[in-house]
Parts: C-alpha cells; structure tokens; sequence
C-alpha cells in the first residue's frame, strides 16, 4: 500500500490544472437541458478536446490520450475542483464509449469514437420504454433484419436530452417471438433518421431533459450493430455495469459539491447551528464523499491487480445517490425559507445551485436502473440469496 | 498511488482466518465464557504459535515488522472469530506503545521479546474509559496518569470486576498509585504516546467492528436461506434481500475507509487522528446495521441466547464505545469538517 502520487501522476495534475484554470468559463453556463445551453457545453466539449482532455483515459487513436485509471480520477478531480461545467456528452462518451471500446469493432471504434470525443456527435441513450423500465427485459421495440440493414419499430422513452442528440444506442428485439434477454440486439441509431419523432417530456423544474423516441420503419445498418446478432443483453449488461460502476459519477464531482457544502455551513454557521443535526449531517456527507473517492482508488487497485468489477458495481450505485440526497437534503436545511427560490429571484443570490441539485438528486436512485433494482442483485449476485 | 495488499500480508490473513476457524469456533468460545478468568491461556498459546503476537514487534526484537497496514486485516479476523480483546490490546495497541518509547526505558526490548514469543499479558488504562480490560490477568498494566505512561505490575494495583453484557470483556476498575519509579514516560512525549496509542486502540476496534459485521451478515445469510415462511426461503422475499444488501453496502464502503486510516498512521500522516476516527464510524456504523438487520431477519430466534449471533451482537454493542466513544469519534470528524479552515477541495484527499 502506498498512498501517494508519482511525480508524473503529480505533473499531470498540475498540467490539467494550469489548462483548466486558464479556461475554465467565469460565468456557470445555462443548464444543457435548454437548447442554448446544451450548444455552449458542446463548445466546451470541442475546446476540452482540442487540449487533449476531453476523454483522456481513451487510446490516443480515437481522440484519447492514454491516462490510467489513477490519471483519470485525477483528471476529475481537477476537473471538479476547477467548477469546470458538467459534461454533456457522458451518456455516449463513457457507457457507449466504453462499450465501444470493449465490444465493438476496429471500423466501429475508428468511426464513432473520434467524434463523440470531440462531441461532434451527440448521443443519447434508449433503453426504457413504457413496459420495460425496472423490467429491461421487457422491451418490445423491434428491430428486423432486411438484408444489409434492420426495420426498426417501436418506441423508447426516457431518453436524456435526446431532442438535442444526435444518436442513440439502444436494446431492440431482432429476433421475433424472442423472450426477455434472449434474441435482443444492441444497435446504434442515427436520430436524423427518417421515421424518427423525437417528443419531448418535460421534467419538473419545466425544462425538456429527456424525450419519448418513436421509431416508424427506421432503417439502420447492420454495421451499427455492437457484438452479435441476438446477444445484446450481455453488451448493455457491461454498459450498465460501467454505469452504476465507477465511470458516471466519479468521486470529485460529489467532493466538490460537498466543498461547497461546507463552506455554506461556514457562512452561516450561527443560523445552522440552531439545528445541531445539521453540523453532523454536513461533516457526514463529507465523510461519505471521502469514502467514495477513497473505494474509488481501491478499486482501480484491484482493477490494476487484474480483479473484475462484478455486481458490487450496484453498491456503488446506491451509494452515491444516497449520498447526493444528504448532500442537498442538508444544503436546504441550511438555506431555510430562501431554498425554494428559483435562479434569478432577486434574493436566491446563488442559492439557486443547491436547488437545482436538489431536485436532480431525487432522480438518482431512480435512474439508472432504480436502486431497489440495484439491492437485488447485490443480494442475488454477490450474497446469493435466492431469486424470489 | 497503490491501495492494494502484498501477497505476504494477504497470505498470513488467510493462515489466521484458517486458524480461528477452527480454534475458536462459537461452542470454544462459550466454554470459556463459563470460566472464572473468562480466558484461555491454551487458546493465547496457540495463536502465538501462529505467530500474530509476532507481527508488528520490530524484526530486531524478533518479530515480522509489519504495521497498522498489516494489522488492519488481522483485526477483521479477530472481529470476525469473536476473540477476546486483550489479544489486540497486547500484541497490536501494546506492542506499539513499547515500540513508541525511547530507548532510555531499558526494559523496552525485553518486553517486546516476550510479547513476540506470546509470553506476556498487559492491559492499557487510558482515561478514554474508567475501565481497564483484562486487568485481573495482566501481569504489567500501562495506565494513564495525565501525560504520564505508568507500567505497573499486577501486585500493585487492586482491581473491582464490572461485568459486561458481553461475556468475552473482562473488565475492571483498578486503583493504583503513580510514582516516579512506575513512569516510563511524561510530558510531551508521553502525550504523544497516549495520543497514538488511543488511535491504534481505535483502529483495532475499528477492524473488529468491520470483522463483526461480516460475520453477522453471513450467519443471517445463511439463516435466511434455510429458513422457510409461506412455503419458501425468507431470502428470497425482496424485504429481507434489501435488509442484507443494506450491510453489504456499508461493509464495502468501510473497508477502504479502515484501510486508509492505517496507512496514515502507520505513516504518521498529519490527519491520522481524523481518518482513524472516521474508520471508527464507518466500521461502526456497518457493525450496527448488521446486528439490527441480523437479528430483524433471525425473527426471535435472534433475541435468543442459544443461536450465535447474539455473541457478536453484544461484542458490537459493546466494542462500539471502546477505545473512544462512538461520541468522540463523530466530535473529532467534524470538528475537521466544520471548524478547520481548510478548503476541502477533491485532490485533497491524499494530501
């Protein structure tokens, strides 16, 4: 066990932060749910990638630049840390991305990734629908081989920012009569297609974040097929598991919000310690953030000893979103009667942040695969209880 | 930047689980809760031989040289077997308090000869508590007296019995008196030592916990895979399963917790003292939620003295607010938190 930073671990960091510090925009962009502001953080995406630090635990032939995992969890930190804005493209760029990597094919990975690391392309991803959402193996939409390409048919929903995106990849049925994750196919869609409506949902802070996908005769070519025909499940199962794994929410974006936490008890410390409830939450949640990020370094260990990340990947998935509710939970306790105010009100000043977060938090152990979902297969898979 | 073990630590964990396992199954440990003296010195024999009372005495003195790392893993396996403490308390906490002091105290390598050879028993006074574990059977005690460390011989303090909900603590109150010929250390440097020595007290119970908490989580996994309501498994009903994964969550995410703490004192990082505490209310907290949860899914064969899991339950309860209260540790985590100046940015967390 040795607990610190190489020296070209330590000049990494510095060169991240020199860049970020130089460039990171001074006023927070528009939230990416609205039209204007998904465009300007595609402008950030294109500016991170032009400095190489876009994606960079990616090889460097698809627009990567070759970091470890430990150069990677850095790179976050850094990133966070500067109040760079979030990332708009993650959906693609770190489930397809990374399923890209591991399952597709060298034409596949010379096509798709350069783009969604310059986030050229936007994607989108399609798995719900309105029968299959906890249920995944449920799903119903078809996909039917007619020579070099397949009929789409059907309809997904939930899809994040998909009124903006450019692509989609998603489960679809390509074998007819086929039952739960048998004979499922792993494709991906361009959304300009023709027989592609895009409906909006508007989410309850009013903004379009995600949208219905209805697909009506769409043809899409064999070739953006990912792994075989019919075995599908078992791409999206890695996909998810990078999902509830580590990639989605590394531990600096929720250290950050935890920093900011505290420095909001600090500024109004006489007001919070009227609740003394509020001092232990605020310390908790900084404690839970520490333990993610240090899991996080344990498991890039083990991933470096040659371990697999298995079902506890789940655990991970329950715990930060656990965590992301107590974060917020605890900032409007501290914010008191100015919390329900909207960004813009003359006295939410920046309060408005933690409102905003707020209301993201309670979509955490809903999306994702719901965490009940998630304590299942920790309780089949990793302590073999019995299926019910 | 390496969070993992060396094969030679992970092997000796493994002899040591393989070695309890049989040496001190639940029924071995109940027969020596019917003693008087509550120990089995045949038991203390038999774990030197194994060479844990070896473990962190320097190489000079005869013993394996590794540390808090080492022990971090060790603990859980005495956690996990329910071996009474005064084992940790002399061959970890101990061990390390006679390695803290300087060489002036002459006798210094003689003790740690003998605790490597498995020949000495010494409890630890620290004014955390006003009881002393292990008192009755310690032929030297470590006792506070301020800064001051005391190393006092069995024949000359007395010592009053208070038992304990769990029957594997023995402890006492001990009245003793401090003279110069008994201090082995003052001032600053004895501040210093007691200081550590609370933190390592603190990590081993933080080890213990975690190990308790495992052990309680496979005996109700197996519980609730044998027994059957409504015609199947209770394990297989979705309120239990989320029960479980519940303590498997907060054991996962215990575990690099404990695991940095050690490092950081064994390193003398500058915040040891709030890592260790920390690794204290992670352990804690999934040791509670194992025994709540434990004896939820047991039903009221939980609540009985006659199934196992009541044994590591009560040494949970118990071990909960040893070493520090549960109250201490929470304090000196957010007195960090909330009260220091420090900017706590995200690539801090190593720094």
């Amino acid at each position: 066990m040795n607990l610190t930073y190489s020296p070209a671990q330590q000049a990494f960091r510095l060169e991240v932060r020199e860049w970020l510090a130089a460039n990171v925009p001074k006023e927070k962009l528009p939230t990416y749910d609205t039209k204007e502001g998904f465009e300007l953080h595609r402008q950030w995406e294109s500016k991170l990638h032009a400095a190489g630090l876009s994606m960079v635990m990616w090889p460097e032939e698809f627009g990567g630049r070759g970091c470890d995992l430990i150069e990677w969890l850095i790179f976050e930190e850094e990133y966070y840390g500067a109040g760079a804005p979030l990332r708009v493209n993650l959906n693609g760029q770190l489930l397809l991305g990374s399923t890209l990597l591991e399952f597709g094919t060298q034409e596949q990975k010379a096509q798709f990734l350069p783009r969604m690391a310059s986030s050229d392309d936007m994607w989108a991803q399609a798995w719900s629908e309105p029968n299959a959402g906890s249920d995944m193996a449920n799903i119903s939409s078809k996909a039917i081989l007619d020579g070099d390409h397949y009929v789409l048919n059907g309809q997904k929903t939930w899809s994040t920012r998909a009124i903006y995106a450019d692509w989609a990849f998603g489960l679809f049925r390509s074998e007819p009569g086929s039952k739960r994750h048998h004979g499922l196919s792993f494709l991906m869609v361009p959304l300009d297609a023709e027989g592609v409506t895009i409906q909006p949902i508007k989410a309850l802070d009013g903004e379009d974040a995600f949208a219905e996908i209805f697909f009506d005769n769409v043809k899409v070519p064999v070739a953006h097929r990912i792994g075989d025909e019919g075995k599908g499940w078992h791409v999206a199962m890695a996909t998810a598991g990078f999902e509830r794994g580590l990639l989605l929410r590394s531990p600096a974006r929720f250290q950050q919000t935890v920093r900011k936490l505290v420095k909001l008890y600090r500024d109004n410390k006489a007001s919070a310690d009227r609740d003394p409830s509020i001092g232990v939450d605020v310390a908790k949640c900084w404690s839970d953030a520490e333990a993610y990020a240090l899991s996080a370094y344990n498991t890039v260990g083990r991933l470096n000893n040659g371990e697999k990340i298995g079902a506890e990947s789940s655990l991970n998935k329950v715990f930060w979103s656990e965590m992301d509710l107590l974060i917020h939970q605890t900032a409007m306790k501290i914010l008191g009667t100015t919390g329900e105010l909207l960004a813009g009100a003359p006295l939410a000043e920046e309060h408005a942040y933690w409102l905003e977060g707020f209301l993201f938090a309670q979509a955490g152990p809903i999306y994702a695969g719901a965490n009940e979902i998630q304590r299942n297969i920790v309780a089949e898979r990793v302590l073999g209880l019995p299926r019910s | 930047m390496d969070f993992t073990f060396t094969e030679d630590q992970l092997m000796f964990r493994e002899a040591i689980s393989r070695f309890l396992m049989t040496e001190a199954a639940p029924e071995k440990l109940r027969e020596i809760w019917e003693t008087d003296e509550g120990r089995s010195p045949e038991l203390r024999t038999k774990i030197a031989m194994q060479g844990l009372t070896a473990l962190s005495i320097p190489e000079d003195n005869g013993g394996l040289g590794m540390g808090d790392v080492a022990w971090s893993l060790m603990t859980q396996e005495l956690g996990y077997y329910g071996i009474p403490d005064s084992l940790a308390d002399t061959a970890y906490v101990g061990a390390g308090l006679f390695s803290a002091l300087d060489d002036s105290f002459a006798e210094k390598g003689q003790y740690l000869n003998q605790i490597c050879d498995g020949e000495l028993r010494l409890a630890i006074g620290h004014q955390c508590s006003p009881m002393v574990a292990d008192a009755h059977l310690a032929e030297v005690l470590l006792l506070q007296h301020g800064d001051e460390v005391h190393l006092v011989s069995q024949d000359d303090i007395s010592d009053v019995a208070n038992p304990s909900i769990d029957s594997s603590r023995r402890l006492s109150q001990v009245t003793w008196q401090p003279t110069p010929e008994t201090c082995i250390a003052s001032g600053e440097a004895g501040a210093a030592i007691w200081n550590e020595t609370l933190n390592r007290g603190a990590l081993s119970v933080a080890g213990q916990l975690l190990g308790l908490a495992q052990r309680m989580l496979d005996l109700t996994v197996d519980y609730s895979v044998q027994r059957k309501q409504f015609g199947k498994a209770i394990g297989s009903f979705q309120a239990v399963k989320h029960h479980l994964a519940d303590v498997a969550g907060k054991i996962e995410f215990a575990k690099p917790v404990l695991y940095r703490a050690a490092n950081s004192l064994e390193t003398n990082h500058p915040l040891a003292s709030v890592h260790v505490s920390q690794a204290r209310q992670f352990c804690s907290e999934a040791a509670l939620l194992a025994a709540r949860h434990g004896i939820q899914v047991h039903g009221a064969m939980g609540y009985t003295w006659e199934v196992d899991l009541q044994m590591f339950m009560k040494r949970s309860w118990a071990l909960n607010n040893t070493w520090g209260d549960a109250t201490f540790h929470q304090a000196r985590v957010q007195d960090y938190v909330l009260n220091s100046q420090v900017d706590l940015a995200p690539s801090l967390t190593f720094e």
